[in-house]
C-alpha cells in the first residue's frame, strides 16, 4: 500500500498497573460493572469481547469433544474387525465428529470467537452494529447445539447419516434425523445473524479516516465471509428443512418413484456445503495475513491482491457445488462445468500463499508461536490445496472417489488450515485479551509436535485412498492394516500437542508474564488499546487511522517477547 | 427504514385487489401452460410466470415499492443469486 502517506503514531503509552501473578485475568473488559453479579454480567453483556470469549470457550469445549471422538474412530481403525465397537456405534460415532466439528466447532470458530474479540477493535469501533442481535446468536448457538445433543439420547437412537445426511437414507433411516436436523437449522441462524451483523458493522462502523485500503486483511476476511454465511446458510436451512418434511409428511420430494430426484438433495446439500469450507477458511486465511508481517517485520506483499481474492474466492466458491457429485449420476455437461470452475478457485488461494511467501521474503523474521503456526498453516494448507485439484479434476476424482483420499484432503485442509488458523489467532491475540503472555517455547514445541503428528494422521490417507480403501467403512482387508496404524499412531501425537498447547495457554492466562499494550509490535488499532481493552474500546472519541495496517515503522516489539 | 413516515400512504384497496385480480390470472396461466406439450420450454414457461407473481408480490403486498434502493438492490441481489444456484443446476437436469 505504497499510495498511504505513512505519518508518525505515537504509541499511547498506557502505563500497565502492576498485576498480582495470579489469578483470573483482571481489568479492562474483565472488570464486573458495579451492582451485577460476575455469572449475570456475562450471561447478559453485549459486549462483542465478552460474546467472543463465551463463543471461544464453547467451540473449544466442543472442539474437545469432537477430537476425543476422532481419537475413538481411529482407535476402531487400528485394526481389521471389531476393536473397542460394534458397527452401528461407530456409523453413529463418525456422524457425530463430523456434526459436531463442522456445525458446532468450525464453521463459528473463526468468525464468531476471534471475530467478535477483534473486528470492532480493529476498525475503531466501539462494538458491533447490532450488539443485542449478537447476544441473541449466541443464545442461538448454544440452543442447536443443546438440541444436537438431545438427538443422541432420543428417538430411535444417535443420527448415523454421516454429517451429509444424504437422502434415499437419511430420509429412511429410524435414528433420530428430525432432531439433528432442527438443531442444524437453528445453528445456521446464529451463522446468519453474525455475518449480517458484521457485514453492517464493517460498513457502518469504521473509523472514520478507515478507508477500505486501509482495513485489516483479518477484517477484509470476515467481511467476505459475513456474504457467504448471508447468502448461502439459507439454502442450508431449506434443504436440512426438506429432509424434516421428508421424513415426517413423506412428501416424495426425493424419491424416484413418485417423481422426486434424488440428485437433487446432493445440489441442494452442496450448495451451501461448498461455500461453507469458505465460511470456514477464509477467516484463517485473515489471520494469517494479519500475522505473517508483524513477525516479518514488513509490509504485507500485495495488500490489494489479497484483499480481492477473499471477495473473489467467495464469489467464485459459490459456483462450483457440483464438484463433489461428479460420480452421483449427474449429467456429463455439468461434470465438465463444475470440473472447470473448481480450477478456477484454486487461482485466488494460490495467490494468496504467493503473496506471504512473498511476505517473509528477506523480512527480519521473528520465529514467534503466531507466526510457526502460520507456517503450518501455509504448509498443510498446500499440501490440501494441492490434492483438492486431484478431487476437482473430473477424471482422477472417479478413482479416489468415496475413498481415504477425500478425508485426508478434507483434514489437511481444515484441521491444517482452519485449525492452525484459529491457533495462529489464539496465539496472536491472547496478550491483548488476557494481558499476559504464555510461554513461548512451549507453545513453539506444541505447535512442531502438532505438525508431525498431523502428517502422520493424515498423510497415511492419502495412500489408503490411492489404494482404494474406502470412507466410512468400519471394517477393512487385510492389506489397509499397516497405513492404518501408522494413522493411529498420528492421532495419538497430535491429541498430545492439542494437550501441551491447551496446558500452555491454560497457564499463561493463571500465571503468565503481565505484557503490554502491543508485545508483537503490531500496528493496527486493536493494539493501539490497552491488554486487556476496556469496556468501551476506544470511548467517545474516533480513533485516528494514520498509518497502513502493516507499517511498522517505529514501533518496536516489548521486551517480554525480546 | 419506515418509508411510511416520509409521507407515503398505504396502498389503496383497489390497487390490492387488482394485484390479486393479476395474481389468479398468472396462475390460472401456469395451469393452461403446463397443458401445452413445449419440452423444456414449460419449465421456462413456468418460472417466468412465477417470476412475475413474486414480483408483484414483493413489490405491492410487501411494499418493497416504496422502500428506498439498498432494500430494492439487497432483494434483487438475492433474486439473482437464486436465478444462478437454479441456472447452474440445469447443467445436470437439463442435459441428463
Ligand atoms: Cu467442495
Amino acid at each position: 500500500m505504497a499510495e498511504i502517506p505513512m505519518a508518525e503514531t505515537p504509541m499511547a503509552e498506557t502505563p500497565m498497573a502492576e498485576t498480582p501473578m495470579t489469578g483470573t485475568p483482571d481489568g479492562g473488559f474483565w472488570t464486573t460493572p458495579p451492582g451485577r453479579s460476575t455469572l449475570g454480567s456475562w450471561l447478559l453483556t453485549t459486549d462483542h469481547k465478552r460474546i467472543g470469549l463465551l463463543y471461544l470457550w464453547c467451540i473449544l469445549a466442543f472442539f474437545a469433544v469432537g477430537v476425543l471422538l476422532g481419537l475413538l474412530i481411529r482407535l476402531e481403525l487400528i485394526a481389521p474387525g471389531r476393536t473397542i465397537m460394534a458397527q452401528q456405534t461407530y456409523n453413529a460415532v463418525f456422524t457425530l465428529h463430523g456434526v459436531i466439528m463442522i456445525f458446532m466447532v468450525v464453521i463459528p470458530s473463526i468468525p464468531a470467537a476471534f471475530g467478535n474479540i477483534v473486528m470492532p477493535l480493529q476498525i475503531g469501533a466501539e462494538d458491533v452494529a447490532f450488539p443485542r442481535l449478537n447476544l441473541f446468536s449466541w443464545y442461538l448457538y448454544i440452543l442447536g447445539a443443546a438440541i444436537a445433543v438431545v438427538s443422541l439420547f432420543t428417538g430411535g437412537g444417535a443420527p448415523d447419516t454421516g454429517w451429509t445426511f444424504y437422502v434415499p437414507f437419511s430420509a429412511t433411516t429410524s435414528t433420530n434425523v428430525n432432531v439433528a436436523v432442527l438443531a442444524v437449522f437453528i445453528l445456521g441462524f446464529s451463522s446468519i445473524l453474525t455475518g449480517l451483523n458484521f457485514i453492517v458493522t464493517i460498513h457502518r462502523l469504521r473509523a472514520p479516516s478507515m478507508g477500505w485500503t486501509r482495513m485489516p486483511l483479518f477484517t477484509w476476511g470476515l467481511y467476505a465471509t459475513a456474504w457467504i454465511q448471508v447468502l448461502a446458510t439459507p439454502v442450508l436451512g431449506i434443504t436440512v428443512l426438506l429432509i424434516f418434511a421428508e421424513r415426517v409428511l413423506g412428501l416424495g420430494l426425493f424419491d424416484p418413484a413418485r417423481g422426486g430426484d434424488p440428485i437433487l438433495y446432493q445440489h441442494l446439500f452442496w450448495i451451501y456445503s461448498h461455500p461453507a469450507v469458505y465460511i470456514m477458511i477464509v477467516p484463517a486465511m485473515g489471520v494469517i495475513s494479519d500475522v505473517i508481517p508483524v513477525f516479518a517485520r514488513k509490509n504485507i506483499f500485495g495488500y490489494k491482491t489479497i484483499a480481492i481474492s477473499s471477495l473473489a474466492i467467495a464469489f467464485a466458491g459459490s459456483l462450483v457445488w457440483a464438484h463433489h457429485m461428479f460420480v452421483s449420476g449427474m449429467s456429463d455437461v455439468a461434470v465438465m462445468v463444475f470440473s472447470l470452475l473448481t480450477f478456477i478457485v484454486a487461482i485466488p488461494s494460490a495467490v494468496k500463499v504467493f503473496n506471504w511467501v512473498s511476505t517473509l521474503y528477506k523480512g527480519s523474521i521473528y520465529l514467534d508461536p503466531p507466526l510457526i503456526y502460520s507456517l503450518g498453516f501455509i504448509f498443510l494448507f498446500s499440501m490440501g490445496g494441492v490434492t483438492g485439484l486431484v478431487l476437482g479434476g473430473a477424471g482422477t476424482d472417479v478413482h479416489v472417489h468415496d475413498t481415504y483420499f477425500v478425508v485426508g484432503h478434507f483434514h489437511y485442509v481444515i484441521f491444517g488450515g482452519t485449525g492452525f488458523g484459529l491457533f495462529a489467532a489464539m496465539h496472536f491475540w491472547f496478550p491483548k485479551v488476557y494481558g499476559r503472555l504464555y510461554n513461548l517455547k512451549i507453545a513453539n514445541v506444541a505447535a512442531v509436535i502438532l505438525v508431525i503428528g498431523l502428517n502422520m494422521l493424515y498423510f497415511p490417507m492419502y495412500l489408503l485412498g490411492l489404494e482404494g480403501m474406502p470412507r466410512r467403512y468400519y471394517d477393512y482387508l487385510p492389506q489397509y492394516t499397516d497405513l492404518h496404524v501408522v494413522s493411529t499412531v498420528g492421532s495419538w501425537i497430535t491429541a498430545a500437542g492439542l494437550a501441551l498447547m491447551a496446558w500452555n495457554l491454560w497457564r499463561g492466562l493463571r500465571h503468565g508474564a503481565p505484557c503490554g499494550p502491543n508485545p508483537w509490535g503490531a500496528a493496527t488499532l486493536e493494539w493501539t488499546l490497552p491488554s486487556p481493552p476496556p469496556t468501551e474500546n476506544f470511548g467517545p472519541v474516533e480513533p485516528e487511522v494514520t498509518r497502513g495496517p502493516y507499517d511498522f515503522k517505529g514501533i518496536e516489539r516489548e521486551e517480554v517477547v525480546a | 427504514m419506515h418509508a411510511h413516515e416520509e409521507g407515503h400512504h398505504p396502498p389503496s384497496y383497489r390497487l390490492l385487489i387488482g394485484v390479486w385480480g393479476a395474481l389468479m390470472v398468472l396462475t390460472a396461466v401456469t395451469v393452461w401452460v403446463a397443458q401445452v406439450p413445449l419440452g423444456f420450454l414449460n419449465v421456462v414457461a413456468a418460472m417466468a410466470v412465477a417470476t412475475c407473481k413474486a414480483l408483484l408480490v414483493t413489490l405491492f403486498f410487501m411494499h418493497l415499492k416504496d422502500e428506498n434502493w439498498t432494500f430494492k438492490g439487497m432483494v434483487l441481489l438475492v433474486f439473482v443469486i437464486l436465478a444462478i444456484f437454479i441456472g447452474f443446476t440445469f447443467f445436470d437436469t437439463a442435459y441428463r
